[in-house]
């Protein structure tokens, strides 16, 4: 064999070995070609990219595929709200739905000043870990642990700790992607409408004796509120005030009253007087004068 | 017999990570959850198994006859390279969630030392082709059982109050480190 032979037989074989395969490969490409719908890649680009999981998907991917394959909404997506709905309607060729914009509350005042710990707690400084210790150190085991999970949850920075171990949520940065609603093991945060303030500030479901006990913020089911309600969106269950925030009308009359301050919030102003004006029937509730107050001082000076 | 003990060796005694030290790469990288080690167990046995057979046959019929085994490794690693590049294509066909997990290390077994390591030892050890097969897919089930074994660690470690030092990549490397002390418990049994 002369040296010319020595050096094309070795370069012929594995060329020809090369040939093959990837004439295997190039067969093989398209017998398992994924085929992608064209609008899936342009709803894609649509979407924030944040990959957050807000949709109930895994990620802006499957989000997307999704929509395209009509198992989800124009505005699934609660991130990219209104604008991305529109685009990805755009897209699709549909009108786009709007819905009211939310933003995330935290339903717990119970902060390290008023709601007492019944023991220390040594670990992961994470609330879903602090959760599976007897429920969190707090005496209220219904409230917010304090070890921000849900801060560390959010991806638009729209939550953060305040010194008292409270998360406090600042609702312009807010988008609604739900992930510290799923995240926080107490069920603390919610989801309500962006422009709803007055909320039922507790989750604590013990009689009232015991919620006095655990918080003094704590709702302890008087029924004040229920009473005072003209619209009767405050509701009782279970030793918790609930409002149902479609038929609130944001008038104050529920916080004005609240004794424990669990309810909280600002009123709209002239909610309550349009309100009387449409509904002639209405008598507002009269104020009771106060005894309390003038009582105080007195024993103060005796 | 014979088999039953490649299989026993290939997967224990001789295990590709832990005691012969091969695609270390892999086992590091995609170790963090025990869905993805299994995925990509289940990735590198395909291929290992096809490897092996594939390999043997080319080292037979192409190969030595032409005296041309000193092109082994390159020869090899060409069939390597197809077998993945298929097997990505197939599991991006089936499996799109494995695929979006599997990320970047799919590729990667193209480069994954075991399975150009178990061709080569297939020849060195002058096995017939049942044996090779089999070594093959010993050695991809002990790279699985040592992924698997570690990403679960892994995980408790995620959670487990770690000095800062250690955090992270140092514990995984002493957490393997010990893993490999553990397997060689096992050399007495061959």
């Amino acid at each position: 064999m002369n040296t010319a032979a020595q050096i094309l037989i070795p370069v012929g074989i594995l060329g020809a070995m090369a040939l093959v395969f990837g004439l295997l490969l190039a067969v093989a490409s398209k017998i398992f070609e994924v085929k992608v719908d064209e609008r899936v890649p342009l709803v894609r680009d649509a979407l924030p990219g944040a990959n957050c999981g807000g949709c109930g998907f895994p990620g802006c991917d499957a989000c997307a595929a999704a929509i395209v394959g009509g198992t989800a909404a124009c505005n699934a997506c609660p991130v990219g709200g209104a604008a991305a709905a529109e685009e990805i309607a755009k897209i699709m060729g549909e009108e786009a739905i709007e819905g009211p914009r939310l933003a995330a509350m935290v339903l717990c005042q119970g902060d390290c000043e008023v709601a007492p710990r019944r023991a220390d707690y040594y670990g992961v400084m994470d609330c879903r870990e602090a959760v599976n210790a007897n429920g969190g150190a707090k005496d209220c085991r219904f409230g917010c642990i304090g070890y921000g999970s849900c801060v560390k949850a959010c991806k638009f920075d729209a939550l953060h700790m305040s010194d008292k171990m409270l998360p406090v949520v600042n609702r312009d940065n807010c988008t609604a992607c739900n992930q510290c609603v799923i995240t926080c093991p107490k069920g603390v945060m919610q989801l309500v409408p962006y422009d709803h303030d007055i909320r039922v500030n507790c989750k604590n479901m013990m009689k009232g004796k015991f919620t006095r006990t655990d918080c003094s913020k704590g709702c302890i089911a008087c029924r004040r509120c229920v009473k005072v309600c003209p619209t009767g969106a405050v509701t009782v269950a279970d030793n918790l005030a609930s409002i149902d925030y479609e038929k609130c009308i944001q008038c104050g009359l529920c916080v004005e009253v609240c004794p424990t301050h669990a309810l909280t919030g600002n009123k709209k102003e002239g909610a309550l007087e349009a309100y009387e004006k449409a509904h002639p029937e209405y008598k507002r509730p009269e104020a009771k004068p106060k005894k309390a107050p003038a009582k105080k001082p007195a024993k103060a000076e005796a | 017999m014979n088999l039953l003990l490649l299989l026993v060796s290939g997967i224990f005694v001789h295990n590709f990570i832990l005691s012969r030290f091969l695609g270390i790469c892999p086992f590091l990288g995609v170790s963090k959850q025990i869905e993805t080690a299994f995925g990509m167990g289940i990735a590198v046995t395909f291929v290992m198994g096809l490897a092996s057979a594939i390999t043997y046959v080319v080292q037979y019929t192409i190969l030595v006859p032409y005296g041309l085994e000193y092109l082994q490794t390159i020869a090899f690693i060409l069939v390597i390279a197809t077998l993945v590049q298929l097997v990505e294509m197939v599991i991006k066909k089936t499996s799109p969630t494995l695929y979006e997990a599997l990320g970047v290390y799919l590729p990667l077994i193209t480069t994954n030392c075991a399975v150009l390591g178990v061709a080569l030892l297939n020849i060195q050890y002058g096995y017939n082709f049942i044996e090779s097969v089999v070594f093959g897919i010993a050695g991809a089930l002990g790279f699985m059982l040592a992924i698997v074994l570690f990403a679960g660690i892994r995980e408790r470690n995620e959670l487990s109050a770690i000095p800062k030092a250690l955090d992270g990549f140092p514990i995984a490397l002493i957490t393997a480190g010990l893993m490999a002390i553990a397997f060689l418990g096992f050399s007495g049994m061959l």
